[in-house]
């Protein structure tokens, strides 16, 4: 008996909350004209690491937006999704985005599989996605803005960097990465860059582990042997998010050290450095387009702005410890050239903000202005190499001299020479 | 243990009265109607605007509820009616989808990234041909029986294995945990063959017709429909015969059905297969109206969410399941956008307040209430 | 004669004959130049190089002041001076008069430019008087001598060898310069050396000198010396071996300790309730979070002890762990006493709820558990095996704890009243034991044990609000193999499956290991539904 009217009075409470909800919601949208964008990144699940900070990131510069007039005059409003790291709710999601909530871009998207499941989406509804992440590449969709880099704006330079006397001349690699399409398109193009240079195929090793394995015992024995036949020996680790820190972990323990082996990693940034003792890492690389170490105006005023954010809105982790990465650079860089397109066109339609974006320059915290390229969807970046200090910031050993045209159809793969320069309509 | 003859079988089979009263009848006529009719209707011939038209991206949600739903009605038949409770089904679901999925990557034929006849993840893998697996994936028929015989197939093997060994109660639902977590590391592995963490997607036809056109969303909703219909009305046969009936004796005491005469294992193994089955067809549907498969359909935690879709229902009423996936996947498609942080929350209270609360679910508290209410009247 | 093949190695030859000398003269403190301090600290890498050769080259203390703070990364930049700092006071490197540095700009050091510093400071340190600096500065040397022999460096070393600099060596020093000078001796013309340097090297088990070893072999014409470096590899290549095989028995080892810590709690709660706790996971991450709020809290106010955080760790994260698990107990469990497959659900409720609030509370990225000093590293066991110091204290740890619960479990009177409950719950109640009691804490020991386990956790792999989710269905399968009741038939299971995992994945890679290990694991159930150790009788 009990029992049930505790549930009655439960479910009474839960109706009459969520009643109360929409109805403030409802009110709330009939008083202003906003022009909606839409966020999908992962709040929770496995993804929940890394994009959560983007979501703010989005948030933040939506902020800023307002506070200079927004966008044509109105007001701009994000609408926020939780695809939970589940890739079919991403496609929904997205078409909820575009068709119920009539959001005129979105910001969204990191792993390979997130975006390739709300690509159909976006070309059936002519929706304009803005994707901040570094990727394999080998795409280019009409309804797509990368700003994040493509193999030849992070991993090429990367290898180079290795080859080169100041990257410890190596001559024999190791490609070790997650089971997934980003290492698997990003060794294959590194195999044969690699092939160009002279290295051949017996000073390859290449391995791959699931997500999120955690016991490297087996594989650092393995590197070391092989590192061990007196060639210099180099990692390129394209491994993914938490397996990141018993890699670096065992990897120490087992006595290999940076200046002996090398590991220059693509996705281990700032955030990923926060959950992990630095000491082993210390002399490790990574390459990426943007660094919060970085010293120059624009990354100042970035920084700062992030930090009053975080603290303002009690962002968790990075109200103690504000940190910037790659990723939200790029993302910052692209919802401020969604706006700048937006004005110039004058108009938040799809087909003609897509024509306003060719040419998009912007100054990036990296320093570099960036420009977005005349046909390709892709963005002109800059290239940092970068070495791990104790303090989990980035020592810029390397840097490019001016940005980089990306090549998303790399020319290591074969049939890539007949692609088209520009995204075509496929459906 | 004796074998069962033909005329066992027969007498097995017989229903012990109709399938359903008049109530019964109504009640699932009026659903076959707003399934093939007032929802079509409702999307493609009431206008954009209008109050009561049902937008495409409602009838995709539904018509993704309505896979997951008969998923829920297989979930009920092995736990509320047999006892079992399998925390693995997301596999036989999963394979399903995959079957279906290799037959529409078939079909994109050479309008991918790559623009070659095999699919994309293979090209960037280098490979020249398809493995011998993917022999059948250009036929539609094969597909179909594919889609019934694959999850059928693995889930005699296993259940033969298991209920063979008598295992039982939570030691069984643990094993099926490791067998899908197995099955998703070997599908992650882009070596498979499967399309790896990628899995499948960028579908564009099915038999010829395009499927991202508005049409084919509808079509595909109904169909979803229909089959779970038709579902319900094959459950509803098998439990009112003395199938059904051994099987109620299987749940409630298993030594003493050994001692009447009977081999639980032939029981057992029969409600495991069809249910397999049936998730494998609900895979099938499900692929289509998504757009996307792929190794996460199996974790081990998606069969957990299926049980309690059951759970929530009523698991041992035919249509508790049902309601229950509906309320459950409502919830989880409106929280996740109003309140995404809280999503997590939710659910979790909801396992436990269900299991504490309503053993018998929303059926069963529907019932009460009912029964509460008449007992008043009169 | 191959010309040595850098300018860099010429200039260190030279230096090193000077520097002997300039050893002998120790303590004349000639000047350093601020030119020659700021071409070190500033400009490109190549040019650096070169000013790390000539002060390396030069006599001046003040020069190899600097360049050993470079090594440890106490130089800094002050507008055109170059500063080193210690320990919050900066000196001029060029004067050595105090400065104040509060501006100062850390000097930058990639890794080429460690490997030159690494080599400048096996020559100087080469005659240190600490041992173990003038160990690593021989085996430095002789690393350079097997990849790239250079034979003036062999007239140098040899020198070194004799007295009066030889008496001044350590043992281990001496021997690793012995093997230096081998490596060389290897390609000489007479036959003695040849068979001398083939003895001396069979000592040293790396494959590198394997390789250099059967090279040999194939070009040598004196059948002594054939016989000697036909056993030396073949020594060798014995060495290797056992040291693969050690290896290999400790990674299975390792996995299996862990396996052992995070499923002992499980097992206990599964014997005694018949209920699988779909939440152990995740007090396996609450024992996480605690040691890192230890670990935070040692960092804030004990920083002289930070070392010892993880004693302090253990018994809090038991504590906590053991909190939870009773609430869940008292609060969920018990009111589904006979019915396991629902309690299966709403403990997987509870773990959803939990994995929330640690993500609401802590944030959803990992955090940062820094390893205490004597945690890291590894001990070198044979040539090329290193074994980490983590994962040999996580097997003490584990088998510390497996010794602790079979005292508990077998010697204490809770432990008696658990296992009576555990075997024959009625019978145990009408003997008087309140078996709710004994439920609730037992639930909350074998709680303890997942925090417990979560404290070795922290220190291997990630903390987030997932961890728990990793290591779920490992326990699972070790209680379901081990069978319930019984504290071996675990123990078992979990080192069976840590080995058995390890060494298929030596040849078919990790992720077909595991997918085998739960094939087989299916398969084994089969044949022995109960698991491999359960209680036999008629009540289990």
């Amino acid at each position: 008996m009990q029992r049930r009217t505790t549930l009655k009075a439960i479910s009474a409470a839960a109706a009459a909350s969520s009643v109360g909800a929409l109805g403030a919601s409802a009110a709330f949208a009939n008083t202003a004209e906003p022009i909606r964008i839409g966020v999908l990144h992962s709040l929770s699940g496995t993804m929940a690491i890394s994009e959560t900070v983007l979501k703010d990131t989005v948030l933040m510069a939506v902020d800023e937006i307002n506070g200079r007039g927004g966008v044509l005059g109105r007001r701009l409003e994000a609408v926020v999704v939780d695809p939970a790291s589940n890739w079919p709710l991403f496609a929904e999601l997205s078409r909820r985005l575009l068709t119920q909530e009539r959001v005129a871009a979105v910001f969204g998207c990191w792993t390979s599989v997130s975006r390739k499941a709300v690509l159909p989406v976006f070309e059936e509804l002519n929706g304009l996605l803005y994707y901040p992440v570094q990727y394999e590449g080998e795409e280019m969709s009409p309804n797509v803005f990368y700003t994040g880099a493509a193999p030849n704006q992070q991993a090429i330079p990367a290898v180079e960097y290795l080859l080169s006397p100041d990257g410890g001349s190596a001559r024999r690699f190791v490609l070790l990465g997650t089971d997934y399409v980003y290492p698997r398109t990003t060794n294959r193009i590194l195999r044969a860059f690699l092939r160009t240079k002279g290295v051949n195929d017996a000073n390859i090793m290449e391995e791959y582990t699931p997500f999120g394995h955690s016991d490297y015992q087996t594989i650092i024995a393995r590197i070391r042997r092989f590192a061990g036949q007196g060639v210099k020996t180099a990692v390129v680790s394209t491994i993914n998010g938490d397996s990141n820190v018993p890699f670096y972990r065992e990897f120490g323990n087992q006595g290999l050290r940076a200046t002996d082996v090398p590991v220059v990693a693509f996705s281990v940034g700032e955030e990923e450095l926060r959950g992990v003792d630095t000491r082993p890492l210390v002399g490790h690389l990574a390459a990426w387009n943007y660094f919060m170490s970085l010293q120059n105006p624009a990354n100042t005023e970035f920084i700062r702005k992030w930090t009053a954010f975080a603290r303002a809105r009690n962002i968790a982790g990075h109200r103690e410890r504000p940190l910037t990465n790659d990723p939200m650079e790029a993302t910052y860089i692209g919802i401020n050239m969604w706006r700048q397109a937006v004005e110039q066109a004058r108009s938040i339609e799809v087909d003609r903000v897509r024509v306003a974006m060719r040419g998009q320059t912007f100054q990036a915290p990296s320093g570099f202005q960036v420009r977005m390229d005349d046909r390709n969807h892709h963005l002109h970046k800059p290239v940092f190499i970068g070495e791990v200090r104790a303090d989990g910031q980035f020592n810029v050993v390397w840097r490019t001299r001016t940005t980089v045209r990306a090549q998303p159809w790399s020319p290591f793969i074969p049939g890539n020479d007949r692609r088209p320069e520009t995204p075509q309509r496929t459906r | 243990m004796t074998d069962i003859t033909r005329s066992d079988l027969y007498s097995l089979t017989v229903p012990s009265k109709p399938l359903f009263g008049r109530a019964g009848w109504s009640a699932f006529l009026s659903a076959a109607l707003v399934v093939c009719v007032v929802v079509p209707v409702l999307n493609l011939w009431v206008p954009e605007g209008h109050a009561l038209h049902m937008s495409d991206f409602m009838v995709g949600l539904l018509g993704k509820i309505l896979t997951y739903a008969i998923c829920a009605l297989a979930i009920g038949m092995i736990w509320g009616q047999a006892g079992i409770l399998s925390l693995g089904h997301g596999l036989f679901f999963a394979l399903g989808g995959y079957v279906m999925g290799m037959y529409l990557m078939r079909q994109i034929g050479a309008d991918g990234v790559y623009g070659s006849a095999l699919p994309d993840f293979m090209v960037f893998l280098g490979w020249t041909e398809l493995p011998w697996f993917w022999a059948l994936s250009h036929s539609f028929v094969a597909t179909l029986l594919l889609v019934v015989l694959v999850p059928g197939g693995l889930a005699f093997l296993f259940g033969y294995l298991a209920f063979r060994s008598r295992i039982t109660g939570v030691y069984f639902s643990i094993i099926t945990q490791a067998l899908t977590l197995a099955a998703m590391l070997l599908f992650f592995r882009n070596e498979t063959g499967f399309g790896g963490n990628n899995g499948f997607t960028d579908f564009r036809r099915i038999l010829g017709f395009p499927l991202a056109s508005e049409e084919m969303r509808v079509i595909l909703f109904a169909v979803s429909g229909i089959t779970l219909l038709g579902f319900v009305l094959l459950a509803r046969w098998l439990l009112l015969s003395k199938f059904g009936r051994v099987l109620h004796a299987i749940r409630d005491a298993e030594s003493r059905v050994m001692f009447c005469g009977y081999n639980p294992l032939h029981y057992k193994l029969s409600i495991w297969v069809i249910s397999a089955a049936m998730c494998g067809v609900a895979g099938a549907l499900y692929v289509p109206q998504v757009g996307i498969i792929n190794p996460s359909e199996m974790s081990p935690a998606n069969s957990i969410e299926m049980a309690v879709w059951a759970a929530v229902g009523g698991r041992t009423s035919l249509i508790g399941p049902i309601v229950g996936a509906f309320v459950v996947n409502g919830a989880k498609s409106v929280l996740t956008v109003s309140f995404p942080e809280f999503w997590l929350f939710f659910l979790g209270a909801l396992f436990i307040v269900v299991t504490l609360f309503m053993p018998n679910g929303l059926a069963g508290l529907a019932k009460q209430t009912w029964n509460r209410f008449r007992g008043v009247r009169t | 004669m191959p010309a040595p093949s850098t300018p860099f190695a010429f200039r260190k030859h030279l230096g090193w004959c000077l520097l002997l000398l300039g050893a002998l003269w120790s303590g004349a403190a000639h000047a350093l130049s601020p030119e020659d301090a700021w071409a070190l600290a500033e400009g490109d890498n190549a040019t650096r190089i070169e000013a790390l050769n000539r002060l390396a080259l030069s006599d001046s203390q003040r020069a190899h002041e600097l360049v050993r703070a470079l090594a440890r990364e106490a130089v800094q930049v002050q507008g055109q001076q170059v500063l080193i700092v210690d320990n919050g006071r900066w000196i001029d490197a060029a004067t050595g008069a105090a400065v104040d540095g509060t501006g100062a700009v850390a000097v930058m050091l990639n890794n080429r430019m460690r490997n030159a510093l690494e080599q400048t400071l096996a020559v100087l340190d080469l005659f240190d008087p600490d041992p173990a600096r003038q160990q690593a500065a021989a085996q430095r040397l002789r690393e350079s001598q097997l990849t790239r022999p250079d034979p003036v460096l062999a007239a140098q070393i040899e020198r070194a060898l004799l007295p009066p600099y030889g008496q001044r060596l350590v043992a281990p020093a001496r021997l690793a310069l012995e093997q230096a000078q081998a490596v060389v001796w290897l390609g000489s013309a007479d036959a003695t050396q040849r068979l001398a340097a083939a003895q001396v090297l069979a000592e040293l088990s790396q494959p590198l000198v394997r390789n250099r070893l059967a090279e040999q072999l194939e070009l040598e014409p004196d059948p002594a010396v054939q016989q000697a470096l036909r056993d030396a590899v073949a020594s060798i290549d014995r060495t290797l071996a056992l040291a693969e095989v050690v290896r290999q028995v400790f990674t299975g080892l390792s996995l299996g300790s862990i396996l052992l810590l995070v499923a002992l709690g499980l097992a206990i709660t599964y014997g005694l309730l018949g209920v699988i706790n779909m939440a152990h996971g995740e007090l396996i991450m609450i024992g996480a979070y605690a040691t890192f709020m230890v670990h935070v809290l040692f960092q804030q106010f004990l920083p002289g002890w930070f070392d010892w955080y993880l004693l302090a760790a253990l018994p809090i994260a038991f504590l906590t762990a053991a909190l939870v698990g009773a609430l869940m107990e008292r609060g969920v469990i018990r009111w589904l006493y006979g019915r396991p497959l629902e309690t299966l659900l709403a403990t997987w409720g509870i773990s959803l709820i939990l994995i929330q609030l640690v993500r609401s509370t802590f944030g959803a990225q990992n955090v940062a558990v820094v390893s205490p000093q004597w945690m890291s590293g590894g001990v070198e066991v044979m040539s090329g095996l290193t074994l980490p110091w983590n994962r040999i204290f996580i097997i003490a740890f584990a088998a510390a704890v497996v010794i602790g619960v079979a005292l508990f479990i077998g010697r204490t009177r809770m432990g008696l009243f658990v296992r009576g409950v555990t075997q024959n719950r009625s019978m145990a109640a009408c003997m008087g034991v309140n078996t709710a009691r004994i439920d609730t804490l037992a639930f909350a020991f074998g709680s303890g044990i997942a925090g417990l386990a979560g404290v070795a956790v922290s220190q291997i792999g990630n903390v987030a609000p997932d961890l728990g989710q990793q290591y779920i269905i490992d326990s699972f399968m070790v209680v379901v193999l081990g069978g319930v009741g019984q504290l071996a038939g675990t123990v078992y299971a979990a080192m069976g499956l840590g080995v058995v995992n390890k060494f298929i994945e030596g040849w078919a890679g990790a992720v077909l290991a595991k997918i085998a290990v739960l094939v087989l694991i299916i398969l084994i159930i089969q044949k022995r539904p109960q698991g491999l150790f359960a209680l036999k009788g008629r009540s289990a």
